[in-house]
């Protein structure tokens, strides 16, 4: 159930970041900008971990997650340290999957060169 | 040499010789592959990144060029070239090789005809013998400075354009036999506010309309064709409709090499092919080989440009577009 | 001539191709969605045959996932599949590891540190930001309404 449940909410909300695409056609940077903020504002809301409850993986995988993640991390960790956990603390929660960008991204770069053919 | 209204009547001969056409390997499977004269396997072709693989391209065309015809360096008295990338360094580069004296110009797409008709005023004012005017483009070179990384996954609005590699290098000369170059109309810049640099052709339309327009009226020639250079499929569209709303169809003798260069659904290409080296290379191979034949008896050529840069488009301006025509008669 | 700025943009919509937007969104769901199910096993492994908490398994996945998606960019394959599958590629963690990645590989000509490293955040630079920026406004929200 977790999977059809995963497949059915990732879908829809790739889903509408296809219609977002098409429709305003710009760089896609905008839409995974917006995608962050609005999962920020999600997850501040107390919504998105309802949306995570249902969905599973296809709530948490896409970038939308990730902005919720950056929410929880700085309320959680402002509830506690303060001004420098609202700082700090949406950066100690995604550090993981930031970081492991970093760290593949320069290792492809190292192993692979990149190709022209689309 | 006279000037009729915007348009310069060469007085002389200014013969195209010869083209050298060299090609990258998606457009040489397209609709042309058997007319050019050599086709690259890869698009890197030994280099080690495409903006070497480019300049190599520009400087093989000028140099099997000459070689075809029993050329030496000395003989030529100029090169005129130009490319997409920043300060066309495709162009300087390839001719740091040559040790010919150089022009380097920007023209964007439009570099073909911009070059070749810089080229024949420059021979009937009597300053030159012999000229060569180059163009390139590499669809991951320009890929990458307009546009995104070539890695990175997303997909092409239908109205974009592909960029062709390729590269063809024009001997124009005083004397002998060959098609010559009549009339020679350079574009004014024309921006009607596009600002989607992911639709050229519509961005470039109106340029080439007025170009092409101001070309009839001043020489009142009736082509047997007319060919523009980059409008791909939405640009010609628009070229039509604003011939025909003129009562002036050119329909039936009309077409354009981005949608000649590549079989637009076959090898998915979407508005077609675009870049310096569409209209170079679909010049030399196809349009000069039926003036050769005969089968054209005078051509109207166009390059079309559009002279935006990516700081440009960013800073909210719109596209400015350009194209120059070349009156080709034998 | 008789088009200017104020009436042209009206020939030029009108020409223009739309984008299939039918096809695509099919296939941004199909690929979306299959991407968040490949994201729900790795994160089933973790917690069923490693006994990770699912606290610790959910960072883990991500990882995992940008793994995949780095190698994936480097073969020269996430671009093909981005080609079909559109925003269903870009939106998952996957597109913003390949947004890191394509870059840095891309840039690599250019030399390892102004090539690059300058330029891996090219394109996740603008999320990494707004993604900072908004989270450290909601914790301060969080302080100010508790």
């Amino acid at each position: 159930m977790n999977y059809v449940m995963s497949f059915l909410i990732g879908g829809t909300i790739c889903l509408i970041g296809q219609i977002v695409i098409d429709t305003f056609k710009k760089n896609n940077a905008y839409l995974l900008v917006a995608l962050v903020v609005t999962g920020v504002i999600l997850g501040y809301l107390g919504i998105y971990d309802k949306i995570v409850e249902i969905g599973h993986s296809g709530a948490t995988v896409p970038l939308l997650g990730f902005g919720n993640s950056l929410a929880k991390g700085a309320m959680e960790e402002a509830s506690s340290k303060g001004f420098m956990g609202a700082l700090s603390g949406g950066i100690i929660k995604t550090a993981p999957g930031v970081a492991a960008a970093l760290v593949f991204g320069y290792l492809v770069a190292v192993i692979f060169n990149p190709k022209g053919d689309k | 040499m006279k000037k009729i209204g915007k348009t310069y009547k060469i007085g002389g001969d200014v013969v195209i010789r010869d083209v050298y056409t060299i090609v990258g390997p998606k457009e040489g499977e397209g609709p042309l592959k058997d007319k050019f004269d050599m086709v690259i396997t890869d698009d890197l072709w030994g280099e080690d990144s495409w903006e070497k693989c480019e300049l190599k391209l520009q400087k093989t065309a000028v140099e099997n060029l000459l070689n075809r015809n029993s050329l030496i360096r000395d003989n030529i008295d100029l090169i005129i070239s130009g490319d997409l990338l920043n300060q066309i360094t495709s162009s300087s580069f390839a001719a740091r090789e040559l040790e010919i004296p150089y022009i380097g110009v920007y023209g964007a797409c439009s570099t073909m005809t911009l070059t070749m008709g810089l080229g024949a005023l420059i021979i009937d004012g009597g300053f030159a013998e012999n000229v060569v005017c180059v163009t390139s483009s590499h669809f991951c070179s320009a890929e990458r400075q307009f546009r995104l990384p070539l890695e990175m996954g997303g997909q092409r609005h239908e109205s974009a354009q592909w960029t062709v590699t390729g590269s063809a290098a024009v001997w124009l000369s005083n004397s002998g036999k060959g098609p010559k170059i009549k009339h020679v109309t350079f574009g004014k810049i024309v921006d009607l506010g596009v600002k989607d640099a992911n639709n050229m052709g519509a961005a470039m339309a109106p340029a080439a309309y007025d170009s092409l327009n101001q070309h009839l009226q001043d020489t009142g020639i009736n082509y047997d064709m007319i060919v523009t250079g980059d409008l791909g499929v939405i640009g010609k569209a628009i070229v039509n409709k604003m011939f025909n709303e003129d009562n002036n169809s050119i329909e039936s003798k009309y077409d354009d090499c981005g949608t000649i260069i590549f079989d637009i659904e076959k090898q998915d290409v979407h508005a077609g092919g675009s870049g310096c080296g569409c209209s170079a290379t679909v010049f030399g191979s196809f349009l000069y080989k039926k003036l050769l034949n005969n089968e054209l008896k005078s051509l109207l050529f166009a390059s079309t440009g559009a002279l935006h840069s990516t700081t440009a488009t960013l800073q909210g301006e719109s596209i400015p577009g350009i194209a120059h025509c070349l009156g080709i008669e034998i | 001539m008789k088009y200017n700025k104020d009436n042209y943009q009206q020939v030029v919509d009108e020409i223009t191709p739309k984008n299939k937007m039918l096809k695509n969104c099919i296939m941004a769901f199909i690929f979306g969605g299959a991407i968040c199910v490949i994201g729900e096993f790795i994160n089933d492994s973790f917690v069923s045959w490693l006994g990770i908490t699912e606290d610790e398994a959910s960072p883990m996945t991500s990882v995992v996932l940008v793994g995949i998606s780095a190698l994936l960019t480097g073969l020269g394959w996430y671009d093909k599949l981005g080609k079909i599958g559109g925003a269903g590629t870009v939106v998952p963690i996957t597109g913003f590891a390949n947004s890191v990645v394509s870059p840095a590989l891309e840039f690599k000509r250019e030399g390892y540190v102004l090539g690059t490293a300058a330029n891996i955040f090219k394109l996740a630079g603008p999320v990494l930001l707004f993604g900072y920026l908004s989270s450290f406004v909601a914790g301060l929200l969080s302080m100010a309404f508790r």
